[in-house]
């Protein structure tokens, strides 16, 4: 399959400052590829270099596997790619009026315009905002209508800014829902730069790790939240614990790594006395109070809680059992086993838990 | 674009505005070649002659006369400069060195009024019943009252600073003697006002007479205190731009019997007397005897 | 105090009486502002727009040109547009000076900073994505362009307000180039002027009151089009 848009040794610089340096990125097709990363990282000008809004100072855009080069191409790849800010950015007038925007573009007539406007109101369920003014809309209409405006253009490829920043969480998380709905139904390619994992994971099937205008990785999501290149990608998405040791010994598929003067076996093949770090993703440790008699887990230790603190519908457990460790642990669990500062208990995780990469 | 609708306001505005252009290209469009350029000082304006006589000479020649009336000093310099096709001007002095120049030809008298001396009832300088004006001006100066002087180079002006010569008193820059550096309604209005002395020709004075209740005629009658009005054609050769014959025309229309019989009665209905005496064709010599 | 009512009297009975010299006085002030107000309209939301919506070198100073002739000195306009256009001026060619055209000339000089400086500061107020919003939905660069001065109608009506209500209010240059000629260039402030040099108050006040009027009758139709727009 070829990928709808590609990149080659894409350089933008802005004030002679290179903002954006990707050697390479392949948007495939009726996929959703999350683009994350730290704040000026370049997510959101890459969204327009994609989009043709921006004319890359060097390097090579495709779409569809043509050469976009000229004004007249970018205007034109701009017919069938969509972009929807962080910010609605409608225009003062009536919302059927701000999604019937696009077509009035095209200079389609009234009749075929009302059909595409009612449908895309229809889908992103605010037909009955259709006669409201787009100035008395709340935060998360207002987006419904800005993502209803460029749905309605069925466009090939829709790039997403932050598409859920700055809306409250209910109206958040069904606007979440919704927008996979749609993307599922109508197969649309959708790039979005996106700063949380939590919609990372829930969204796209594929990623890019960005920093510093560079990608420094990109893959399935699943492959970049499970095994990351580095130091910096592993706690951008998540890894609460990153340990570093050395390779102990090994056999064709089980290491023995030392750490902090404890053994960790993990799976992978580095030669012995390779320095690593080992990921290890906190839903992936138990925790109990009683050393568990019997686990598939290679790794079991004896760890004391130095910290717990509550998160959303969890809690953040620090332990200490020789090396470092977060878990995770929910409410009730917690609650039942009574655990608190200073208890001793019983951590479990696999050797196929571990994510071990190269340290330099 | 084209079927990318505006909102109506803008097609309103739109025509609106397209519609004015229309219009008014219509209605200026009237006037073009036959336009003469008439200077000429603000008194014979200001008293309303120029309203009465223009409309006829227009009706008469088919002319349209664009009346510039500013004071007599920037008339002629808009004469000198040919910005002008004919000047009525009263600063005779002024007149007779723009003819010796070359930029103005065929200088006839048209008509003359006086020039008063006005200033408040109280008369604080006590020059009512005083027969020479150079005298008058001599008592307002030693009595240290207030006298406003046009400043604007009219013909008013000039003849005031003809009038300070001869008392031998310099009043520029004196604490008494304020310019106002107007027209002569303004400054009638501003002595009425401060209760000051000034020169005014008697058409604009009588013209406006009702609004100045505070000034009376303290002095006249004085052979210094005439006010003479010519007029003077540009010449041509020096500014091939001037309408030789419009200006002919007006001038010779200013000259005319008909229009030397409307002077001789202009005001008389409003004022009881006449504003100015027609005086074509004597001699300036002859004048106020 | 008995002159301004005896003034407002008067005012009343030219307005009533339809007094013809008043009414064409009245109505070549409008035809003459209106006219300038839309040159001005034309170009200053032209230029306005592009110079807010291009980037060169010298832009802020060309800005601050901008808004500097926001306050122009409608007399060194007068004085300028009469040197030009002079009989043996460099445009005396065009026969205009002492004509209702070289007042609209002077007039649109004076309207187009204004128009033009708010304009630009309309189009900059706007959100700095919104233009790349409206191109991503599919729209040439007209469209966008278009689609931006429509979104900023609101400061532009205000931009029509300030123009229109400048340059019909203004006396220096009006009586410069238009020379105040009876029926022909004779506008509401040159006549007020003149009447007032006459010593005519009563008439002064009349046209200075039917100035008012017409000021604010024009600015009461521009917010009733404005408030209309907000409440939608």
């Amino acid at each position: 399959m070829t990928p709808i848009l590609t990149i080659q040794n894409l350089i933008v610089q802005r004030g002679g400052v290179i903002v954006l340096d990707v050697r390479e990125l392949n948007v495939e097709e009726s996929r959703i590829l999350a683009l994350i990363g730290p704040n000026g990282a370049g997510k959101s000008t890459l969204l327009l270099t994609l989009a043709g809004l921006l004319k890359p100072s060097r390097g090579i855009l495709r779409y569809k596997g043509r050469t976009i080069e000229t004004n007249a191409d970018r205007a034109d790849m701009r017919r069938s790619v969509s972009v929807v800010f962080q910010e609605p950015l409608l225009l003062n007038t009536s919302v059927e009026k701000n999604v019937a925007l696009g077509f009035k573009f095209r200079h389609l007539n009234n009749v075929e315009i009302k059909r595409n406007v009612d449908e895309a109101l229809n889908y992103f369920g605010i037909t009955a905002l259709a006669k409201r003014s787009a100035k008395t809309l709340s935060g998360g209409e207002a987006k419904r209508v800005s993502l209803a405006r460029a749905f309605a253009l069925k466009p090939q490829v829709i790039l997403l800014d932050e598409a859920f920043n700055s809306l409250d969480p209910p109206t958040r998380e069904t606007l979440m829902d919704d927008l996979r709905h749609i993307l599922e139904e109508t197969k649309i390619t959708a790039v979005m730069a996106l700063h949380d994992r939590e919609e990372t994971l829930r969204l796209a099937q594929d990623a890019a790790v960005m920093v510093d205008g560079k990608i420094v990785q990109s893959g399935t999501t699943a492959g970049i939240f499970n095994r990351p290149d580095s130091e910096f990608v592993a706690s951008f998405v998540g890894t609460e614990t990153i340990l570093e040791g050395t390779v102990k010994s090994g056999s064709a598929e089980m290491m023995e790594i030392a750490v902090a003067g404890e053994t960790i076996q993990a799976t992978g093949a580095f030669p012995v006395g390779q320095s690593v770090y080992c990921c290890i993703r906190p839903e992936n440790i138990t925790v109990s109070t009683d050393m568990p008699e019997k686990t598939s887990a290679r790794n079991v230790f004896e760890a004391k809680i130095s910290k717990i603190t509550r998160q959303a519908f969890f809690y953040k457990m620090f332990l200490d059992c020789g090396f470092p460790l977060v878990a995770y642990i929910t409410v009730s669990s917690c609650e039942d086993l009574g655990l608190c500062e200073g208890s001793v208990v019983a951590v479990s995780f696999k050797a196929t838990a571990i994510h071990v990469m190269r340290r330099e | 674009m084209h079927r990318f609708k505006s909102t109506k306001w803008l097609i309103t505005l739109t025509v609106v505005a397209a519609l004015v252009v229309l219009g008014a290209a219509n209605v200026f469009a009237a006037p073009k070649q036959k336009n003469i350029i008439l200077a000429t000082t603000t008194s014979t304006q200001d008293s309303g002659l120029l309203d009465k006589l223009i409309p006829l000479f227009e009706k008469q020649t088919g002319y349209f006369v664009k009346t510039i009336s500013v004071g007599s000093g920037a008339a002629m310099k808009m004469g000198e400069k040919g910005e002008a096709d004919v000047l009525l001007v009263h600063s005779p002095d002024a007149e007779k060195k723009l003819v010796d120049e070359g930029y103005g030809v065929n200088r006839r008298l048209v008509m003359h009024n006086d020039f008063i001396i006005v200033g408040p009832a109280a008369d604080p300088a006590k020059i009512k019943g005083v027969k020479s004006s150079a005298e008058a001006l001599k008592m307002i100066a030693n009595a240290n009252a207030l006298f406003i002087s046009r400043g604007d180079n009219s013909g008013t002006h000039a003849k005031e600073k003809t009038l300070w010569a001869k008392t031998g008193i310099t009043p520029a820059k004196q604490k008494w003697y304020q310019e106002t550096g107007a027209g002569m309604g303004h400054t009638l209005n501003v002595a009425a006002e401060k209760k000051g002395y000034t020169l005014t020709d008697r058409g604009t004075y009588l013209a406006i007479r009702k609004n100045l209740a505070a000034l009376e005629i303290l002095n006249e009658g004085d052979a210094a205190l005439l006010n003479i009005y010519h007029v003077i054609e540009v010449n041509p050769v020096k500014w091939p731009k001037v309408n030789v014959a419009g200006s002919k025309a007006f001038a010779d229309f200013m000259v005319s019997n008909n229009t030397q019989a409307i002077i001789k009665t202009f005001g008389v209905d409003k004022y009881g007397s006449p504003l100015f005496f027609p005086d074509a064709g004597k001699k300036v010599e002859d004048l106020g005897k | 105090m008995e002159l301004i009512i005896q003034g407002i009297i008067k005012a009343f009975e030219l307005l009533i009486s339809f007094d013809p010299e008043v009414m064409s006085i009245t109505w070549l002030s409008l035809k003459i502002s209106g006219t300038a107000t839309f040159i001005s309209l034309f170009f200053g939301v032209s230029i306005g727009t592009a110079v807010a919506l291009t980037n060169f070198p010298g832009k802020r100073l060309v800005i601050s040109i901008i808004n500097t002739g926001m306050g122009l000195p409608p007399v060194v306009v007068g004085l300028f547009v009469t040197i030009l256009i002079w009989r043996n001026g460099p445009l005396g060619f065009l026969e205009i000076l002492y004509t209702p055209y070289a007042m609209i000339v002077a007039q649109a000089i004076i309207a187009t900073p204004i128009v033009m400086g708010i304009s630009l500061a309309s189009i900059q107020n706007l959100p700095p994505n919104l233009r790349l919003q409206i191109l991503s939905l599919g729209a040439s660069r007209m469209q966008m362009v278009w689609v931006l001065i429509k979104e900023s109608k609101l400061p532009l009506l205000a931009a029509v307000m300030a123009g229109f209500g400048g340059v019909i209010s203004e006396v220096g240059a009006s009586i410069m180039v238009g020379g105040n000629i009876k029926g022909y260039s004779r506008v509401l402030t040159t006549a007020t002027v003149m009447e007032t040099g006459k010593g005519n108050f009563d008439i002064a006040i009349a046209l200075g009151i039917i100035l008012l009027i017409l000021a604010f009758l024009v600015n009461l139709l521009l917010t009733h089009v404005q408030q209309r727009q907000h409440l939608r």
